[in-house]
């Protein structure tokens, strides 16, 4: 426990402390960037496999980083308040950090290899944010839904990523970036193009993998501040981004893009109107806004790559603040519901002045950066060279829809008639969950008044970035002239507050609308379940008890592994040559296979055992006549024990059959035969190849000098290899002894 | 006699596989020595077969004096060999304990740890 009632201690203050040294030092890099372009550094990791730890600061990577640490400081200080106490918040701390830094490293990684372990980082760390609420069945559902969705993508995206790297000969962004028209032209572009944006889709929750976004809302509310607003489902975004220079131009990325981002662009917008939990209406916009980034990355214009770039910041700055603002509002009131809230605004003015400006913003009026952002969007929608009409009234529709939510989240809670008591009687937030409503609010005006602070520093170099360096950023500014994007925005205002004003008839027909539509997330459970029977099918068939399928199959798998590499080496034997035969040596072969086939097909175990033995004496035979008596010693008094003790082991047991069954099995014998041909194959193949004397020269020669035996093998087995034979001594004893053990144990206990 | 050697090895796999597949666990322990025998003779074999020629040093040299076996396979086998040996008697004494215990040699009907689908616990 961290500090216990009276605050966190040291894990509420030092990630405060990491994430603001790191946004200082990215501020710090402005400059740098703004002059140079592009800074890369290089640090070998894993060199064999061309995996380096190589960092890369362009205009793209220094917005994300300066969204993430710049709002990262933000939710740090405003959890360090919000969730003051709790029992685990150190874990919390740690969760959010890791985070963060995991969430830094893909947006400045320069390695495709980097980029994935990062990307994955972010997965299993936003999880374990989900998750943090894991009393709850829910909330363990969502973390689960989450990672599953997201972790089926990036696999998915690993594959891409590999054969991207592959076809650009390098897995460094710097190289692939400048290989666009290569990437384009190679035979694995689909492949490629589809994978990665498999990755991105679910990362981004763009329709259809966007049901596990606003379950994620499960989490504590700064967390789903700083995942929602600027990082994890802003990682897809960041991805198809960063490949734009190289993926981008074609009619394949185009629609794929476009389609996707409409369609979530203009779904999440009705989907954000027919809530009432404020938290969720919140999330909802968020997709929306994946949406329209996705859209707007579709295209190769000036305009709709400023668009991006502008509006990536414009909403990363009123969705954290919106976020927070939810979550003073939760934390005075106790409740989130958008037809219980009003009349806030008496009781906390500051966070009602906050929320009031951020959705200013989201809805698009001027001063605001929103309004600039809303301006670039329909100049970019307009440009879009396919379908203008299409792109621009998606945006349309989703933009006047987000000014009604921006309404009721908002506007309502603060400012209408306080008309049902409230849980809690509301107070205004302390400073430090105010700070970060109030400052990104701020910005939001700020950067609306003078959008050069934006233009210069971050947009110019962001949209070098995504477009390679083809394009130049169109100026960002509050009046462009009467034109046909401020037609628009007026048709969106018009549009909007009509929503605004029949907002709750709309919502109530939109929620009976939806409840009719199949969602995937109903599906989510069912599908959960056929995977585990699956499982559970599998493993029962597999692992079905049975030895004889267990040996069957490794058998099977013996047989495919040696054939198939004898097959696919072509190492088939030539014409054995039989060369020097004797006949006593015929008659040793002979007594051995005649001893093996009565040992095997012999129903009688008097008959079994006597086969045995014939096979054991004839391999001493074969051990004596070719110069190993000392083997040959071993293997009778071996031989002799091994029929002595089935012998008197038999007195005890049943006969080998049952009445009337017959032990004949076909298909055994024909894998027996096929393994031990090939057994046969591979010795025939392995005494073609020269045999490599040295070890045996090294004993025949060092035996006498060295070890002063003259009997080579015994030498061999008591000096240079006295280690094995002791173990070999071990095991017999071990095996002796548990053999004991097991007979003393007494008899005739059943379970 | 390599070659009649490698043959006589895939005969002895052969049979001890079909045996190891076998429902009575007494016929598997058979498979078990035919299956050890097979692999000594593989080890034996492929280091090539030198009639009558034990390798010995004989008084006064330091070394062989002609051409002799080729030790190092022997060596392996004879560790293989006791290895073998007190592999086959632990399970010969697994089986004649099992029989006692469960009333059976058919491993089929062994189902103690893995109880039979319908009849789980």
């Amino acid at each position: 426990m961290a500090g216990g009632r009276r605050g966190n201690g040291l894990a509420g203050v030092l990630p405060i402390a990491i994430s603001a040294a790191l946004f200082l030092y990215f501020l710090a890099m402005i400059p740098d960037v703004a002059a140079s372009g592009a800074l890369v550094i290089h640090w070998q990791w894993v060199p064999s496999l061309d995996i380096a730890l190589s960092w890369r600061l362009d205009g793209l990577s220094l917005t994300f980083a300066l969204l993430i640490s710049g709002i990262g400081t933000l939710v740090m200080l405003y959890s360090n308040s919000y969730l003051r106490g709790h029992p685990q918040y150190a874990r919390f701390a740690l969760f959010l950090t890791s985070f963060m830094l995991a969430m830094l490293g893909l947006v400045l990684s320069d390695n495709l290899i980097a980029l994935f372990v990062f990307w994955e980082l972010t997965t299993i760390t936003s999880y374990l944010l989900i998750g943090f609420g894991h009393e709850t069945p829910k909330g363990r559902r969502s973390a689960l839904q989450a990672l599953f969705v997201t972790g089926a993508g990036a696999l998915a995206m690993l594959a891409g990523l590999i054969l991207l790297g592959r076809a650009a000969g390098s897995f460094e962004l710097s190289d692939i970036l400048r290989m666009g028209p290569e990437i384009r032209a190679h035979e694995h572009y689909t492949a490629i193009l589809i994978l990665v944006l498999a990755g991105a889709f679910t990362k981004s929750a763009q329709v259809p993998f966007h049901f596990w976004l606003p379950n994620a809302m499960a989490a504590p509310t700064p967390v789903s501040a700083f995942l929602h607003s600027a990082t994890m489902v802003k990682a897809g975004v960041y991805l198809m981004a960063r490949l734009h220079p190289t993926l981008s131009g074609t009619d394949a990325w185009l629609w794929s893009l476009t389609i996707a981002g409409a369609v979530t662009a203009v779904y999440a917008s009705f989907k954000a109107l027919s809530q009432t939990d404020l938290k969720q209406a919140l999330a909802y916009t968020t997709l929306m806004a994946l949406g329209t980034l996705t859209l707007f990355l579709g295209q190769q214009s000036g305009y709709a790559i400023t668009a991006f770039a502008t509006f990536l910041i414009v909403h990363s700055l009123y969705k954290a603040a919106l976020f927070l603002v939810v979550g003073c509002i939760d934390h005075a009131t106790g409740t989130r519901e958008a037809e219980v809230l009003g009349g806030l605004a008496r009781a906390m003015p500051i966070t009602a002045a906050a929320a009031a400006l951020s959705a200013l913003s989201m809805a698009g009026f001027p001063p605001f950066l929103g309004f600039i952002g809303k301006e670039l969007k329909y100049a970019g929608a307009l440009a879009v060279a396919s379908e203008p009409m299409f792109v621009a009234g998606a945006v349309l529709l989703s933009n006047a829809l987000m000014l009604a939510v921006a309404g009721v989240v908002a506007f309502r809670p603060f400012w209408r008639r306080n008309e049902q008591p409230l849980p809690r009687a509301p107070h205004e937030a302390p400073w430090p969950m105010l700070a970060g409503p109030v400052i990104l609010a701020i910005l939001g005006a700020l950067f609306g008044l003078w959008p050069d602070l934006l233009q210069t520093t971050l947009v110019d170099r962001t949209v070098q970035a995504v477009t390679g360096g083809d394009l130049e950023a169109k100026e960002l500014k509050l009046w462009a002239g009467v034109n046909m994007p401020l037609i628009l925005s007026i048709a969106t205002f018009v549009l909007g507050l009509l929503l605004y004003a029949v907002h709750r008839p709309l919502r109530r027909g939109l929620q009976a609308f939806f409840a009719r539509m199949i969602s995937l997330d109903g599906r989510w459970d069912g599908f959960l379940d056929a995977v585990k029977g699956l499982s559970a099918w599998q493993t029962r068939t597999i692992q079905n008890g049975r030895l004889q399928s267990y040996l069957t199959i490794t058998f099977a798998v013996v047989l495919v592994t040696l054939g198939g590499t004898m097959l696919a080496r072509q190492v088939w034997p030539a014409a054995p040559e039989v060369g020097e035969v004797r006949w006593s040596h015929i008659a040793i072969v002979l007594l051995i296979i005649g001893g093996t086939l009565l040992a095997a097909f012999t129903r009688s175990r008097i008959t079994a055992v006597a086969g045995l033995g014939v096979v054991g004496i004839g391999v001493a035979m074969v051990f004596i006549v070719f110069g190993a008596p000392d083997v040959a010693i071993t293997q009778l008094l071996v031989e002799t024990l091994v029929v002595v003790l089935v012998a008197v082991a038999m007195l005890r047991l049943p006969f080998l059959d049952r009445k009337g069954e017959s032990d004949w099995r076909p298909g055994h014998l024909l894998l027996g035969t096929a393994l031990g041909a090939t057994v046969t194959a591979i010795l025939l193949a392995v005494l073609e190849t020269p045999l490599d004397r040295r070890l045996t020269d090294f004993f025949e020669t060092a035996s006498w000098p060295e070890a002063f035996g003259r009997n080579v093998v015994n030498v061999i087995l008591v000096d240079f290899r006295a280690l094995d034979t002791f173990g070999e001594i071990a095991v017999v004893v071990i095996a002796a002894l548990a053999a004991y053990a097991l007979l003393r144990t007494t008899a005739g206990r059943r379970p | 006699m390599e070659t009649l050697l490698a043959v006589t090895v895939g005969i002895l796999i052969g049979a001890a596989v079909y045996l190891m597949l076998a429902r009575n666990v007494m016929r598997f322990i058979f498979g078990l020595v035919l299956i050890s025998n097979a692999a000594n003779l593989i080890i034996f074999t492929a280091g090539r077969l030198t009639p009558g020629a034990p390798p010995l040093i004989p008084e006064g040299a330091d070394a062989p004096a002609d051409v002799v076996a080729n030790a190092l396979p022997q060596a392996l086998v004879l560790t293989a060999i006791v290895i073998g040996f007190g592999l086959f008697a632990f399970a010969l004494v697994l089986v004649f304990r099992a029989y006692a215990t469960l009333g059976t040699l058919e491993s089929d009907r062994m189902r103690v740890a893995e109880p039979d689908e319908g009849a789980a616990p």
